[in-house]
């Protein structure tokens, strides 16, 4: 225990209103504090520099998923659905699930949908800009995915408005049972039946996302109980995520007009626009892992089955990695930020999302000459995701 | 040596059995290798040049180093004879992948069944259907019980592992060990072309999908790895920049100016995908299928190179 005791400690609440406002300050302090700081409140340990957040995202041997990437260990507690086959497993279960999700959705099977994107992004942009002013958040940022991933994946129309709740709740409960998660509570039962029921074979479209994890499944590659739940986690991690993504670059170029006009002039940035605003932003701030067994990070032992917070967010703007980290900079090489993780749990998801944001950060660049923030910007709490409940702007249109 | 060129030290060769020797390979630095899955290979770059591809056969939960087996191959081209004969502990190599075109999936029982040096791919699957407490066995045939790599290794499982060496039991009976289709059982086989040939024969009974082969033949890259610096075009900005031996294609590219995208700089995210109008790549990823390695229409500039002299690229 002396080793625990000499570590840096803070009872500072990461999960509370303020920290979920603003965590830069939170972030900023436990990056001095150490390679790792003992979070009293909770009983866990937080990594926030760049490095250290980086190791232990790769060393899956280290550092376990299939006790849960929240709060809840599930080596001592139930989880409140059936673990994801993705974000909560290791090798070998993780192998076969990952390994059907990369291919289905890696870049070379989503040519086909780039154009139709392209084609939707420019159509709903050339909608939104007919309004003098619009809140980008409903407007842009939900309502692009809304439109293109459901279908992508080949759910049915019905009922598509349980996505976002769903997924902003799954997020929340990576965090501890505060407010956020209990507030919510009451509908969860009714969203995963909803979304439980999405998954079936019968009721993804042919040629979706969703039916080719099915086919993934009839030639063995998954097993067939294994196949519901891969589509589920397109469902619950596909969505909010992509929101909050989009989301973060429309801010930061509404309040950082000079870099938008430094995008219309070289559109090959676009790309590294949005990895910019995802290391910036980072709209998933946390992860947890779990100790698989005595495990050191930066000298300090953690203990098996301890829980370990890895600050995304607070390790995207380390200056010891990042230089003039607090400013989204379209100069800057984004690569290796932490935003979608790193090693192979990174979001499998990464190039849907950055797909979507060329798509509609193309159309938008066609029109766009500025953005201006109309009203004061309001953040939605998550305990996982850095999220925007409402962006009032308007657009000056070339 | 830069870090973006994966380059690692022979930190062993040890004969394992007649014809066999093990190479572990590992960092030059200590650092951490990428990940892999049994059934994966990797491409090894001999320093002569020569392109040969191996299984991985170590442990996965050693992130230090990788282990191969090579057999001498009489009648070979000339890479494992230099693996043999030359390579010496302490000699660099270059190494693309780890790929993987033999997966293990999911399944309550296995069947095994290995030709000589393709026990090599199936050892770190059985290793995992144990680890998962899957039903398994393995037939493993060799022309002498000397000549087979592994035995010791294979011997901690005791009754699941048949050893049939020709010489005291003749060729492999596989229909008769492949009996009738059981459900829920997978086959995978790797070894020479007659082997795969029998077990292909013997299966036409069983259901699809249910076996999975791995050809092992020599890699199909014969054109030696270059060595020499290589000139790529950027065909949109218009510029042409060296590469040479120490500096990865994507450094040299971004500091030419072109804007690209990466975040693994292993080959295994994807992120840098960079579509490519002329030349041949080296492909050292950790994605393409071959298939799509020989359309040469992009590449992975974090860890890939030049087999040409220019490679022109879509940037």
């Amino acid at each position: 225990m002396t080793e625990t005791l000499a570590l840096p400690t803070d009872d500072t609440d990461p999960f509370g209103p303020e920290a979920l406002e603003d965590p830069a300050e939170l972030h900023a302090t436990l990056r001095e504090a150490g390679p790792v700081v003992y979070l009293t409140r909770y009983g866990v340990y937080a990594v926030a520099r760049y490095k250290h957040v980086r190791a232990a995202l790769v060393d899956w041997q280290d550092f376990q998923s299939a006790a849960g990437v929240g709060l809840s260990n599930f080596r001592y507690e139930r989880p409140w659905r059936a673990p994801s086959l993705l974000l909560e497993a290791d090798p070998p279960h993780h192998d076969a699930p990952r390994r059907v999700l990369s291919g289905i959705l890696g870049p070379r099977a989503l040519r086909r949908l780039r154009e139709q994107w392209f084609a939707v992004a420019d159509e709903l942009v050339g909608r939104v800009l007919a309004e003098p002013e619009f809140d980008a958040v409903p407007a842009l940022a939900e309502a692009f995915p809304l439109r293109v991933f459901p279908d992508a994946v080949g759910i049915g129309r019905e009922g598509r408005e349980n996505l976002l709740p769903y997924g902003d709740f799954a997020f929340n409960a990576f965090g501890p049972g505060n407010d956020l998660v209990n507030r919510a509570a009451p509908d969860v039962p009714r969203l995963s039946r909803w979304v439980d029921r999405q998954c079936a074979r019968e009721a993804l479209a042919a040629d979706g996302f969703g039916a080719r994890i099915w086919a993934a499944a009839d030639r063995g590659d998954i097993t067939p109980d294994q196949a519901p739940l891969v589509v589920r986690s397109l469902l619950t991690a596909g969505v909010d995520t992509t929101v909050h993504g989009l989301a973060a670059v429309l801010y930061a170029f509404a309040t950082n007009p000079g870099q938008w006009q430094r995008l219309r002039e070289r559109p090959a940035l676009t790309r590294a626009a949005f990895d910019e605003a995802v290391r910036w932003q980072s709209p998933v701030q946390t992860f947890f892992r779990t100790a698989t067994t005595d495990t050191r990070i930066g000298g300090t032992t953690i203990p098996g089955g301890g829980k370990i917070l890895m600050f995304l967010g607070a390790a995207n703007r380390d200056p010891r990695r990042w230089d003039r980290p607090d400013e989204f900079d379209l100069d800057r090489d984004p690569s290796g930020q932490v935003g979608f993780g790193m090693g192979l749990h990174q979001c499998v998801g990464q190039h849907v999302a950055r797909l979507e944001a060329e798509a509609l950060l193309t159309a938008l660049a066609h029109r766009v000459t500025r953005f201006e923030l109309t009203g004061p910007p309001r953040r939605h709490h998550n305990n996982t995701l850095r999220a925007w409940e409402s962006l009032p702007m308007r657009a000056r249109v070339a | 040596m830069s870090a973006n060129v994966a380059t690692l030290t022979v930190a062993a060769k040890d004969e394992i059995a007649e014809g066999v020797v093990a190479l572990t390979l590992a960092d030059p630095g200590g650092a951490r290798l990428p990940d892999w899955t049994p059934g994966a290979h990797i491409d090894v770059v001999l320093p002569n040049g020569m392109t040969r591809q191996f299984s991985l056969c170590g442990d996965r939960w050693d992130t230090r180093v990788y282990r191969i087996g090579v057999l001498r191959e009489p009648h070979g081209r000339g890479g494992s004879a230099y693996v043999h004969d030359v390579l010496r502990p302490g000699d660099l190599v270059g190494v693309g992948g780890p790929r993987n075109n033999f997966p293990l999936v999911p399944s309550a029982g296995y069947l095994f069944i290995a030709g000589g040096i393709g026990i090599t791919p199936l050892l770190p699957m059985i290793h995992q259907a144990d680890l998962l407490g899957a039903e398994w066995n393995l037939l493993y045939g060799g022309r002498r019980r000397a000549s087979m790599a592994f035995r010791e290794r294979l011997a901690g499982y005791g009754g699941r592992v048949h050893l049939r060496p020709e010489d005291e039991s003749g060729l492999l009976d596989v229909p008769a060990w492949l009996g009738t289709p059981r459900p829920g059982v997978r086959v995978y086989c790797c070894g020479p072309p007659p082997l795969l040939a029998a077990v292909q024969a013997a299966f036409r009974s069983w259901p699809a999908h249910a076996l999975r082969t791995e050809r092992f033949t020599a890699g199909a890259q014969d054109a030696p790895a270059r060595e020499e610096p290589f000139d790529v075009e950027l065909r949109r900005s218009g510029g042409t920049v060296t590469v040479g031996p120490d500096r990865s294609v994507l450094d040299a590219v971004r500091r030419a100016g072109a804007d690209v995208l990466s975040s693994c700089r292993q080959g295994t995210c994807g992120t840098c995908e960079t579509t490519v109008l002329d030349g041949d790549p080296d492909h050292r990823d950790s994605i393409l299928t071959d298939h799509e390695r020989a359309a040469n229409d992009c590449m992975f500039p974090c860890v890939s190179r030049s087999r040409t002299d220019r490679l022109v690229l879509d940037l």
